[in-house]
């Protein structure tokens, strides 16, 4: 029998022979990578340089963030536990109310940004770079402006997340629909479905589940931006972390961090298993 | 060929007939209780989030009127019929959306780099302890949650303000994204080459080199391309809390009302974001095609 122990040794000159590429170095691929590396690395350096860091401040920065740190524990809310708890709660509905604004939003101009639904590029494209331009503008940005609308308050942070998902919500949106399986359709209507019926029995079935899927990990990832969107006054936690941070409230600071944390991954566990079960059901990973 | 469909006896039909209807009952009754779920929550949320549908349409008229200025230049011309007096800063704010994308780039590498020594330590197929896994991944989660504004807001109390705060904040932030992609790249990479390597005697860094890293390599420069997008659009809030680049300018000018400077710092974002996201996309295209 033919085992490891008294195989006969590799002749390695005949594998040379046989492909000799994979015993010679790639030098153009080796060269190419130490171009680009070199070019990354001086654009790394040259940006401190022009950043005109003050590197004295380093080492004392970073003495001072470890007392910091130091003074954080423990975490005390300091007399407004339910200030903090209240305004959590204010972040959360925020981001839930911006998400679901923004998908409501979102999907009818996303139909129209699809290619199988609007086929016409002058129409269609204008659509896509509309959602484009108002993804590409923060969340923050859109805070301030609707202040100026609505003034200060959570109101403003709700419309905030709601106009930025909306551009996000609305490109995702048509690309679903536009991943959309034809055959099911078409199934529908040789059955002698009307167009009604093929868009609620061949269309819906297939985007829906994936396009909830996708509003629910936005509410997820919405409960850390409407963190700070109270940074700039548009209500929530943000506003309580941003002062406290201010006034070197470092044991307040760190109550309300944890909150987030202990919220944020609350949100996740919540969000990840409702994800799982509305994409069980088509066995699709998210 | 007979293509008679055939038809159950009406006993075995009417059994089948209710399990159907009971199947049936079973979904729209679940449909109706999220429902209601749903809409409580919306109900109690727009109660803690003061929710003033009144105030909304007495001052919608506001947003619109509010582009309607920003369009509109101080002499009461439209912006695009005088672009030299509209961008009569664009030195300056070229100079700064510059900054931005430069502390997104030092942030995105300095953060990729990071990400990549530590996301070998979370992928269990790679690193023999689950204490190991356990903690970078509880690091990297920690990293990502805290919102890279709040740790430029510490940042910037501890040196001073300026870009270097927004650098390290992306920079922290950046860590725990591209960790979490990273090591679940690495997680589901095809183990016979690892077993290979190992076989063939190579030590931990050399298992990585040879078996690990031809695998995930484009998958991990696609990840820190789009993660430099984003970071891209985020440093420019950073300097709302004085951490460098084009934001506090930008807020200045929406605080004081200089409509028309919003909207020319809003189109230069707008287009620098724009051909960020086009290029990188180009190159992700390019580098996944390739793998």
């Amino acid at each position: 029998m033919r085992t490891l122990a008294n195989a006969p040794p590799i002749d390695v000159e005949a594998l040379k022979r046989r492909c000799p590429s994979a015993f010679q170095a790639n030098w153009r691929a080796r060269g190419v990578a130490a171009v680009v590396m070199t070019a990354m690395l001086a654009l790394y350096v040259g940006a401190f340089v022009y950043f005109d860091v003050p590197w004295g401040r380093l080492l004392p920065g970073l003495a001072q963030l470890a007392w910091f740190v130091r003074e954080m524990v423990p975490p005390d809310p300091g007399g407004h536990l339910a200030t903090y708890v209240n305004a959590l709660g204010e972040t959360l509905a925020i981001s839930l109310l911006g998400t679901l604004l923004g998908a409501l939003f979102a999907l009818p101009l996303g139909v129209l940004a699809a290619r199988n639904v609007i086929p016409a590029a002058w129409l269609r494209l204008p659509v896509k770079r509309f959602f484009d331009s108002v993804r590409g503008i923060d969340t923050l940005i859109w805070a301030l402006i609707w202040i100026n609308v609505v003034g200060l308050g959570p109101f403003a942070g709700v419309l905030a997340i709601a106009t930025s998902d909306f551009g996000a919500l609305g490109k995702l949106f048509a690309e679903i629909i536009e991943s959309a399986d034809r055959r099911e359709v078409e199934g529908v209507r040789a059955a002698g479905g009307r167009r009604l019926a093929e868009v609620r029995f061949g269309l819906l079935p297939q985007v829906l589940p994936v396009m909830a899927g996708q509003v629910l990990y936005f509410i997820e990832s919405n409960t850390r931006s409407a963190t700070i969107i109270g940074v700039v006054g548009a209500g929530g936690i943000g506003l309580h972390l941003a002062e406290q941070i201010r006034v070197l409230e470092w044991r307040q600071v760190s109550f309300i961090i944890l909150e987030i944390l202990v919220a944020v991954a609350a949100i996740d566990f919540v969000s990840g298993r409702l994800r799982a079960a509305i994409a069980g059901r088509r066995s699709a990973p998210h | 060929m007979s293509s008679a469909v055939v038809r159950l006896p009406d006993r075995q039909l009417a059994a089948v007939r209710a399990a159907y209807r009971g199947a049936a009952r079973a979904k729209r009754v679940q449909f109706f209780v999220a429902a209601a779920v749903l809409v409580a929550l919306i109900g109690l949320s727009a109660i803690q989030a003061e929710v003033d549908p009144k105030t909304f349409f007495a001052k919608i008229g506001g947003f619109s009127s509010y582009f309607d200025r920003l369009a509109t230049l101080d002499t009461g011309a439209r912006v695009w019929t005088d672009p030299v007096s509209w961008f009569w800063s664009l030195k300056r704010s070229l100079r700064l959306i510059g900054e931005t994308v430069l502390m997104a780039y030092v942030g995105t590498l300095s953060g990729a780099i990071l990400a990549f020594c530590l996301n070998f330590l979370a992928s269990p197929n790679l690193t023999g302890g689950a204490t190991t896994v356990f903690l970078t991944r509880r690091f990297l989660e920690f990293c990502r949650t805290v919102p890279d504004v709040v740790f430029a807001l510490i940042f910037v109390v501890a040196f001073g303000l300026g870009p270097l705060a927004g650098v390290l904040a992306i920079a922290i932030h950046t860590v725990g994204a591209l960790g979490k992609q990273f090591f679940e790249t690495t997680e589901n990479i095809d183990m016979r080459p690892v077993e290979g390597v190992r076989a063939a005697g190579a030590s931990w860094v050399e298992t990585i080199r040879f078996a690990a890293l031809p695998q995930v390599l484009a998958s991990y420069a696609s990840f820190a391309l789009l993660r430099f997008e984003i970071n891209v659009r985020g440093a420019t809030v950073l300097g709302f809390v004085g951490a460098g680049g084009i934001g506090l300018d930008l807020m200045e000018a929406i605080r004081k009302f200089y409509y028309s400077d919003v909207s020319a710092i809003l189109v230069l974002i707008i287009a620098v974001v724009m051909a960020i996201d086009i290029g990188t996309q180009y190159l992700r295209r390019a580098l996944i095609g390739q793998a």
